[in-house]
């Protein structure tokens, strides 16, 4: 998801850039009269408006947050998750490959953000930890091995050392 | 080419402070975003608390400054058209800085580091790292700016309300309805109506939930929620910080026909797109919150779909009206007109990112990233903060501009660095790296030390095109309506 993103972002930022580039080299000259400018606007507009409608449907269904609303289905675990300056306190923290968890995540203090990573490079998925609040986030691991929980909501001194480990077997 | 006249010594003196003031301390902020960009790179060392600290003033100074470099842009452009009182926008000045004296001496003496957003409860619970009077000086400080703001747009939207009969009709929404759209209706006069409407209420907001965090402070038994607390202080930031590009943009609108001879006429989609504007950017601030999924499942389908949708008006009328208005134009290039387009180049390009990342299945693993930074970065440093230059030496130089290598050297080094800065903010929220860590991980470090490099060329390139405009503030002319 990563790699298409950012994909899509330097193609769509390189597509206005050399608009942008075709349009400043070509200022010096002067055409009297100017040429119809806006005659494109409002077609693009329907055509922007049409890919709206289509990435919103195909992003946004199925649901994209399995654990945002009650699931038809229960989980295979379910892992409570308290977030404290500065440290995680996991209920459990070994869950099985291919099995559906759900993390309940909340926190004693501040906001905390709820991260887990493969590796340092690889975010997997996240919610946000808050007080007062339980954000249900499901997650299925599909390799075994060790996960890295950081913390992604800035929350004092010590948040970038803000860590705990889940092992996946 | 429509010179303006000298119009009134304290106008142009309130206008020469704020353009000095404000140049002056997007340089230092530019230094402290530099030193931290530099300590996460691990070429020097700062402890953890001194880091947090300078971000939290590197955060609240670029957004305080923003805001009033560009709420000065707007004075000086919508004055041309309405009666805009100096008294009322040297207030908003001394009022922001008495507040700036206020979070400097929490920052500074007090110690307190909770970021420029204060996102509750933070500021009460700092493990020890500030207490409460430090933070309050902080809230307070913020509640004298936003105040200080507030009489700003009273007298901007006083001043309409004569000339024009209402707000909406500053806006034109009376000509939307009816149809009959008046050519002469000043582009200025829709930005500042909008800004004005959204920011009023954004400011409002803003000072309910700081004056909520005052009184937890020395009250802790009364708690706020929240999530309510969350909503209600990225809807004020959301707002407050796109409106200072869209009081620039008026700048845009005033400056591109002064170069290329073509007036910059409203039409119909010009006003609906204000108009657009006007519901969406109050309405789109939900996207800072997809991680919170307690949130009201309408709320989340609503941030994703007006962040996408809130790029179009700005693209398709801004953007595309002021590339129009340039294309084989015979325009002449010098300094500021590059660092106006190369500032609309920066918005427009910065809008993709934010787009993408207001997509929920991209923020599951973008949120909090580098992405976000690397986003407003764009946004802000390529787009508003050249955008305000070229608008203030157009100010200051248009009489008798002579252009050096050097100017042009220097723009070009700013525009390259400042690319390869925020594109390596994206590469790093690509590569999971996540944003606000005093300490990065040695996985990261390459990225992290590219990034230190372009801000120090950006800072030296910046500093040079300050310090050039400072110089020629003594040239600087002020017209009136």
């Amino acid at each position: 998801m990563q790699s298409f993103a950012l994909t899509l972002s330097l193609v769509l930022m390189a597509a206005i850039v050399l608009i942008f580039g075709w349009v400043v080299l070509s200022a010096s000259t002067r055409e009297v009269p100017p040429a119809k400018p806006f005659r494109w606007r409002s077609p693009i507009f329907w055509i922007l408006i049409v890919a709206g409608v289509i990435i919103s449907v195909a992003t946004l269904s199925p649901w994209p947050m399995s654990g945002h609303t009650a699931s038809a289905s229960e989980p295979d675990q379910v892992i409570q998750v308290t977030g404290q300056q500065w440290r995680w306190e996991l209920s459990s923290d070994t869950v099985e490959s291919g099995k559906e968890v759900e993390f309940q995540v909340t926190s004693n203090d501040v906001n905390h953000g709820f991260a887990i990573y493969r590796d340092k490079t690889k975010l997997i998925t996240q919610t946000q930890a808050m007080p007062g609040f339980v954000n249900k986030l499901r997650v299925i691991f599909d390799e075994p091995g060790e996960y890295e929980v950081m913390c992604l909501e800035y929350c004092g001194l010590s948040h970038h050392a803000m860590s705990a480990t889940i092992f996946v077997r | 080419m429509s010179e303006q006249t000298v119009k009134g010594a304290p106008a142009r003196l309130a206008f020469q402070l704020y353009v000095g003031i404000g140049v002056a301390v997007f340089l230092l902020m530019m230094v402290a975003g530099a030193v931290l960009r530099m300590a996460q790179g691990a070429w020097i060392d700062i402890p953890a608390n001194y880091f947090y600290q300078i971000m939290t003033l590197h955060g609240a100074g670029m957004v305080g400054t923003s805001g009033l470099a560009a709420a000065a842009v707007m004075w000086y452009f919508l004055r041309r058209h309405v009666d805009l009182s100096t008294g009322a926008f040297l207030t908003m000045l001394g009022l922001s800085l008495v507040g700036v004296v206020m979070i400097l001496a929490s920052i500074g003496i007090g110690g307190f580091a909770a970021a420029w957003t204060f996102l509750y409860p933070l500021p009460a619970k700092s493990a020890g790292l500030w207490g409460p009077h430090a933070a309050a000086g902080y809230v307070g400080g913020l509640i004298f700016i936003g105040v200080g703001f507030l009489v700003f747009y009273v007298d901007c939207a006083i001043a309409i309300i004569k000339r024009y009969g209402g707000l909406l009709r500053g806006l034109g929404i009376d000509q939307l309805l009816s149809g009959k759209i008046d050519t002469d209706h000043p582009p200025t006069v829709v930005a500042s109506s909008m800004v004005i409407i959204i920011n009023v209420i954004g400011i409002a907001v803003g000072a309910v939930v700081l004056v909520m965090t005052l009184v937890n402070l020395y009250v802790p038994s009364i708690a706020i929620d929240a999530l309510l607390a969350k909503n209600m202080i990225f809807f004020f930031g959301h707002v407050f910080i796109n409106a200072t590009i869209y009081m620039a943009v008026t700048g845009v609108y005033e400056i591109l026909p002064a170069y290329t001879g073509r007036p910059w006429k409203i039409s119909r989609p010009f006003l609906a797109a204000w108009a657009a504007v006007t519901l969406v950017v109050m309405a789109v601030y939900p996207h800072h919150t997809l991680m919170d999924f307690v949130q009201p499942k309408w709320a989340l389908v609503l941030g994703q779909v007006l962040s996408y949708l809130s790029g179009i008006p700005v693209l398709l009328v801004t953007i595309w009206g002021a590339l129009a208005n340039l294309h084989r134009s015979g325009v002449r290039w010098e300094l500021p007109l590059r660092l106006i387009v190369f500032g609309l180049l920066g918005w427009s390009i910065g809008i993709i990112p934010a787009i993408i990342d207001g997509t929920i299945r991209v923020n599951y693993v973008m949120h909090n990233t580098l992405w976000v930074p690397g986003h407003f970065h764009l946004y802000l440093l390529l787009g508003l903060l050249p955008m305000l230059l070229g608008i203030m030496y157009f100010a200051a130089t248009r009489a008798n501009w002579q252009e050096s290598v050097a100017d042009r050297l220097m723009f070009w080094i700013y525009g390259v660095a400042g690319l390869v800065f925020c594109l390596f903010l994206l590469l790093g929220g690509s590569s999971s790296v996540p944003r606000r860590f005093a300490v990065h991980a040695q996985e990261w470090l390459m990225l992290t030390q590219i990034g230190a490099v372009a801000a120090v060329l950006v800072l030296l390139a910046s500093l040079y095109l300050g310090i050039k405009l400072l110089r020629r503030l003594p040239h600087l002319q002020v017209g009136g309506a």
